[in-house]
């Protein structure tokens, strides 16, 4: 088995396993903490990918950023209580593993069905592709691509998004 | 060589249901927002393994927004539970139900 | 006759004829309450009336010089077609593809006579009202009426096209539905007005297909046209607008036009509303159902005389209705108490006098005997409303008698209308009922059997009335002197008494054998001569003498009949009088089958049909909604995780479906 294969398994491997841990995990703090695993297993993964921005970015937002504010807030507002005990195997609980399976094997069944996705691709050797923060920019903040518009959207996005934070949670005067 | 786009879509397929399943199962809300968070980063995984399949820029723009966009999500996400849970007693999903006719 | 129309130099004034009562309409709506606010009541009342009346006596002025006008052409070129509407000229008021209306007059000899009784006679009638209703609170909404009835009853005979006859026709019915209905705080005269409106209604019925049956088969709805074209001009050459007319077509046209005309006119079996239409007051009476709304019906078949003489069957009809109902509303007549439904009930006799005239073909005895019914039942309706006015209103005659020395004025021309109804020799009911008498034996097969009966009829009229006389005037009072002082009317009632007894005094000297000047004044809007012309069966002079004859003794025996005091208390026990006394049955028989009939049917289409199954299919289809909502509620969890997975199976369901689709190609 090729070095690829064997990394490949084994990111693939710890990247289920801490989504699991995520998914079962009683307590919510451990949950968050699995929850950083796996992004960095992803930022791996990225790596392999060629996407050394996108890996850089995930890194330092996902895990960095927003993590960070996941678990600032189970432990400064104290939501952190664990889940009372309930019926392990409950209907709700039986019924919503099942959706889950089959909306996984559909998913997967119609990627196996349509093998038209297969081609290989030739990489290219340019500056404007790749993972690179500079093909990143290229592609970014090129005036003829739509990306440049979105970026711009995007900043709107977080701006309400945190006026909306601010409001929501803010204490009643 | 590279593992074959296959098996990327295979796993993030499958990460993608596990946390599907975990936001249909799990009753604290911020372990849901968790879940959700696996969900989009599966899909950003899909966005990135088919944009170096098909040697295209797309797929790490998409995935770049996505990830603005899940940074502002979660934001708001969590200033909801806090507002939403703040004046009650338990923090279970199953208790808010409001919107019930 | 066909003839090219004429052009009148009053063609200019012809449209003020209608127009001016319709002003005195819009002025007493809008202004008489403020009138007599503003001079105080006597005086208030004194212009409305008295500008009333004049407005209609300036249409008599008037309709005299367009007549006289007319009667400067030659006879065979007596028709002009003039503009109603002032100032605005010929504006059309139906315009589609083939078929143009316009608001036209048509000014021939028919249209002038008409206008001159409705005008002549029912301005007198506005005089007698402004005593009569002296007293009456509501005296400006009286005469906006009896003003707006003339305008409509002028709409009616002028008309030159029979979409506006009927506008005119239907306003001659809706005055008389408001006026019936006048004192309508009592809900007997509320009655009265919806028995007449409802009763006329059936008739209208057969009116409104007979004037879609013209324009189909004519294309027109105008009686004569320039051109040539109109449905008359048509019919009087045997044609439609394309081909001949048959006489299957004239008779059904024409049966549907009387059908009309007995609802109008008060025929067998659509006569039931006019005894009722008593309970307005003696004004209207006189005016609506005597002397011109009644009579609308008559003129109607004698301004289609051409398409009557074509359906010989019809003709029949209509002639063996108006002897039958002449016959039966005279033996009814014969035992009523009340004054006035004894002079209602002898209306509907006349009528159907006039319609065995027009049955026989001769129209214009039948129009002869408009006219002179005219003088002598507007004067006997006046007369009877004075008499009731100098009792303070009573009615009954078995209260009155012995009048004749209280009130002169009244008594003698009430005398002069008693003979002249009976057809007393030489005045004016004698010569026309002659006339019709003489026509109606002319007719083929039947025309002895008309003649026998009509005479009959003719002699219980003379009974009838003679008792009406003996009871009110003659012998000693019924009732307490002290108590009523019986008082003459004043001279506002007066005067159209004395006028109306002159004319039918003298009024039926136009209308002679000899000197027929009625007859040839109506040639030009009747049949021509080619066309039909009626034949009398009995020879004149023996005709005449009869005529006399039973009126005289009719008189006589009716004096000596009912002559004494206690003569109309008396109630006959055998069968006829009994049948009689009960109206033959017909308004029981109408009541009890359409009133309570159709009270039922309105009761179970009520009950059954709309809260049985409409209800009830309202309230399931609520129900399915509620039922459904319901089901949907289901969904409303409140549960996010339900609603998540919910999603998720959607999710699930589109993702195979797009396989699917996408796995077919």
């Amino acid at each position: 088995m090729s070095s690829h294969a064997l990394s490949f398994l084994v990111l693939a491997a710890l990247a289920t396993g801490t989504a699991l841990a995520v998914v079962l995990h009683r307590n919510p703090v451990r949950s968050a903490l699995y929850l950083v695993a796996h992004m960095l297993v992803l930022a791996a993964l990225f790596l392999k990918l060629s996407a050394q921005f996108m890996a850089a970015v995930q890194v330092v937002i996902y895990a960095g950023a927003i993590m960070v504010l996941f678990l600032f807030t189970i432990m400064l507002l104290n939501l952190g209580a664990g889940e009372i005990e309930r019926k392990r195997f409950s209907v709700g609980f039986i019924s919503a593993v099942v959706i889950a399976l089959v909306l996984a094997i559909t998913i997967l069944g119609g990627a196996v069905w349509h093998r038209g996705l297969m081609q290989i691709a030739t990489p290219v050797r340019d500056l404007r592709m790749g993972g690179t923060a500079e093909a990143v920019g290229f592609a970014l903040y090129d005036p003829e691509l739509p990306w440049l518009f979105a970026f711009e959207l995007t900043s709107v996005i977080l701006l309400v998004a945190a006026v909306g934070a601010v409001v929501l949670a803010g204490r009643r005067r | 060589m590279q593992p074959p786009v296959d098996h990327y879509l295979f796993l993030s397929a499958l990460l993608f249901c596990i946390g599907v399943a975990g936001v249909v199962t799990r009753r604290n809300p911020i372990v849901v927002l968790m879940c959700i968070e696996l969900m989009l980063n599966a899909a950003n995984l899909g966005f990135l393994a088919l944009g170096h399949h098909l040697a295209k820029m797309a797929g790490q723009m998409y995935a770049i927004f996505v990830m603005a966009v899940a940074a502002g999500e979660v934001g708001i996400g969590l200033a909801i539970i806090v507002a939403l849970f703040r004046t009650r007693e338990t923090i279970d999903v199953d208790e808010v139900t409001e919107l019930r006719l | 006759m066909t003839g090219a129309l004429v052009q009148l130099r009053t063609a200019g004034l012809v449209w003020a004829i209608p127009c001016l009562p319709l002003l005195g309409f819009l002025a007493w709506t809008f202004t008489g309450g403020r009138l007599l606010k503003l001079f105080g009541e006597k005086t208030g009342k004194r212009i409305v009336g008295g500008l009333a009346t004049a407005l209609v006596l300036a249409s008599f002025v008037l309709s005299i010089l367009v007549l006289l006008d007319l009667l400067g052409h030659e006879p065979e070129r007596r028709r002009s077609v003039v503009p109603l509407l002032p100032f605005v000229g010929d504006v059309p008021w139906i315009s589609v593809d083939t078929v143009q209306v316009y608001f036209r007059g048509l000014v021939d000899p028919l249209s002038m006579l008409m206008c001159l009784i409705v005008t002549g006679v029912g301005g007198l009638i506005h005089l007698y009202a402004t005593g009569y209703m002296a007293h009456d609170k509501d005296y400006p909404r009286f005469f906006a009426y009896f003003n707006l009835f003339i305008f409509a009853m002028l709409t009616l005979v002028l008309a030159e096209s029979i979409l506006l006859m009927f506008v005119g026709w239907e306003g001659v019915g809706l005055c008389s539905y408001l006026l019936i209905s006048f004192w309508y705080e009592d809900m007997d005269n509320a009655k009265a007005g919806n028995k007449a409106f409802i009763v006329n209604r059936v008739g209208d019925l057969g009116f409104a297909l007979g004037i879609m049956a013209i324009l189909a088969t004519f294309g027109t709805f105008s009686f004569h046209t320039a051109d040539g074209k109109g449905f008359l001009d048509l019919a009087s050459q045997k044609l439609t607008a394309n081909g001949a007319l048959t006489a299957g077509t004239a008779s059904l046209i024409a049966a549907l036009l009387f059908i009309g005309a007995c609802g109008k006119s008060a025929q067998f079996p659509l006569h039931i509303w006019l005894p009722d239409a008593m309970a307005g007051p003696t004004p209207v009476s006189a005016l609506i159902h005597a002397a011109t709304m009644v009579t609308a019906g008559v003129v109607m078949v004698s301004r289609m005389s051409v398409l009557f003489v074509q359906a010989p069957a019809v003709m029949t009809a209509v002639a063996v209705v108006g002897l039958f109902t002449a016959i039966f509303a005279a033996t009814i007549a014969l035992t009523q108490t009340d004054i006035k439904k004894v002079l209602a009930y002898s209306t509907v006799s006349q009528l159907g006098f006039m319609f065995l005239g027009c049955g026989a073909g001769a129209f214009a005895a039948g129009m002869f005997h408009v006219t002179t019914h005219a003088f002598f039942k507007a004067l006997l309706f006046l007369g009877a409303g004075s008499v009731i006015h100098s009792l303070n209103g009573e009615q009954d005659m078995r209260r009155m008698g012995g009048l004749a020395r209280y009130v002169r004025g009244t008594y003698w021309t009430m005398i002069a209308g008693w003979a002249a109804i009976s057809g007393f020799p030489g005045l004016a009911g004698f010569w026309s009922k002659d006339a019709i008498l003489g026509f109606a034996a002319g007719v083929s097969g039947i025309g002895m059997a008309l003649y026998v009966v009509g005479t009959i009829t003719a002699f219980i009229t003379g009974l009838y009335m003679t008792r009406l006389i003996a009871a009110t005037f003659w012998s000693s009072p019924r009732f307490d002197e002290q108590a009523t002082h019986p008082h003459e009317s004043p001279p506002s009632m007066l005067f159209p008494l004395g006028v109306l007894a002159l004319l039918s005094i003298v009024g039926g000297l136009v209308g002679t054998p000899w000197a027929n000047r009625v007859e040839h004044f109506l040639e030009t809007s009747l049949p021509s001569a080619s066309l039909f012309a009626p034949h009398e069966g009995v020879p004149v002079v023996a005709g005449l003498v009869i005529g006399g004859l039973v009126a005289v003794v009719a008189m006589a025996a009716g004096a000596m009949l009912y002559g004494s005091r206690r003569a109309i208390e008396s109630e006959s026990r055998n069968a006829f009088a009994v049948g009689a006394r009960h109206l033959w049955y017909v308004d029981s028989a109408a009541t009890a089958t359409f009133v309570r009939g159709g009270g039922r049917f309105a009761t179970i289409l009520w009950k059954a049909v709309d809260q049985g199954i409409v209800d009830r299919l309202v309230n399931a289809v609520a129900f399915v909604a509620g039922l459904l909502s319901e089901i949907g509620r289901g969904l409303q969890t409140g549960y996010v995780r339900v609603y998540l997975t919910t999603m998720l199976a959607g999710l699930v369901v589109m993702l195979l479906w797009a396989f699917m689709l996408a796995g077919a190609k």
